[in-house]
């Protein structure tokens, strides 16, 4: 049942990769395409998890904390790139 | 692992997959910028948090002593999915106000 | 003297606790790193430390976060059935919200809270004039909105922090 589970979450995220995939290419604003990324970065780390759960290791927990704080601040420096043409003001 | 646990580790994968998939679907479907902020940053954030919580308990489960880091993931990602989805609405504002052809009522003034 | 050495009890508290989850084991070894850095970092930041309000009712944050919790997970399930049915009978709006709180840190955590609760991202807050900018999925009612912010989640913060 537990892999069943698993195989299930991995096809649904999956899934909403695609559709974030799709997002970051349609557009149409690069707003638009900011969080598409950051959704994608948001689902890779459940993917992460995921697999982590599945091959019984907790190593890919330290993948997922770093991806988790990384994405954070990049989303964040695009979009005071955005805002004021520079990040460090 | 007893069979309890099994069937809550399994029905917090499907709960979180399902929610993180929802809002994808948001982030696709939704017709404007705004609109589709509110798909990821929150079902997606809750999505991520069952996710989760399900390692926490197949670790905890399975493996000597507790595991709780995960909960440190979780909490982090709860304070900064608000953060991000604010500063994105601010850009998005600031793009819409900067362009010429914007009309009052789109900013909500 | 206590005071000098521990200027911020709740940060020395959270920072240990976080040591000691991130690490996942509960010895003698990280317990003891952690006491040291509970004690250290927080003299270490404390010259660009900000000032918040302090928390005078513990036990109502606690039960205040749990409602939000539930909230989150309530909100979530309603929105997004929202979210895959038909897109046009949704009316998403800007909504002012006028606020009482007039602390930077505690406006911070309203906002957020707006945030993750579904149906409601916060936007911009406005500390000349106070005002909480929210955008709303699918808000037909604008009055039970701005209510609801304000008597289900401002008054409870206002008397956590006492502001």
């Amino acid at each position: 049942m537990l892999n069943f589970a698993i195989e299930t979450g991995f096809a649904l995220i999956g899934l909403a990769l695609a559709l974030n995939l799709w997002r970051l290419m349609r557009g149409p604003d690069v707003t638009d395409r900011i969080l598409a990324l950051d959704t994608m970065n948001i689902n890779a780390i459940a993917l992460l998890v995921l697999y982590g759960i599945r091959a019984h290791s907790g190593a890919y927990f330290e993948a997922a904390l770093v991806l988790a704080a990384m994405g954070f601040v990049g989303t964040i420096a695009l979009c005071k790139y955005l805002l004021r043409g520079d990040i460090i003001e | 692992m007893s069979a309890f646990i099994e069937i809550m580790v399994s029905a917090l994968i499907l709960l979180g997959s399902a929610f993180a998939l929802l809002g994808s679907i948001g982030l696709a479907r939704l017709p404007d910028f705004f609109t589709r902020l509110h798909g990821p940053t929150k079902a997606t954030t809750l999505g991520v948090g069952a996710m989760v919580l399900a390692s926490a308990v197949y670790f905890t489960a399975t493996q000597p002593g507790f595991s709780l880091h995960e909960i440190a993931v979780m909490v982090f990602l709860f304070i900064t999915a608000p953060v991000s989805a604010h500063l994105l609405a601010k850009a998005a504002l600031h793009r819409l106000s900067a362009r010429p052809d914007t009309h009052a009522s789109e900013l909500g003034k | 003297m206590i005071r000098r050495l521990i200027p911020r009890p709740l940060l020395s508290i959270t920072l240990f606790i976080l040591w000691v989850v991130l690490n996942n084991e509960v010895s003698i070894a990280t317990m003891m790193l952690g006491f040291l850095l509970a004690l250290t970092m927080p003299l270490v930041v404390r010259p660009f430390w900000p000032d918040g309000p302090r928390l005078v009712r513990p036990g109502m944050a606690f039960s205040f976060a749990l409602r939000v919790l539930t909230d989150i997970v309530v909100a979530n399930w309603s929105v997004s059935r929202r979210v895959v049915g038909p897109i046009r009978n949704l009316s998403p709006a800007f909504v002012e919200v006028p606020l009482d709180v007039r602390d930077p840190f505690v406006a911070t955590i309203l906002a957020s809270i707006v945030s993750l609760t579904p149906g409601t991202v916060s936007i911009d807050v406005d500390q000349n004039h106070w005002v909480l900018k929210v955008h709303a999925l699918d808000a037909p009612d604008h009055e039970a909105l701005v209510h609801q912010i304000k008597w289900r989640y401002e008054k409870p913060i206002r008397e956590i922090f006492a502001c």
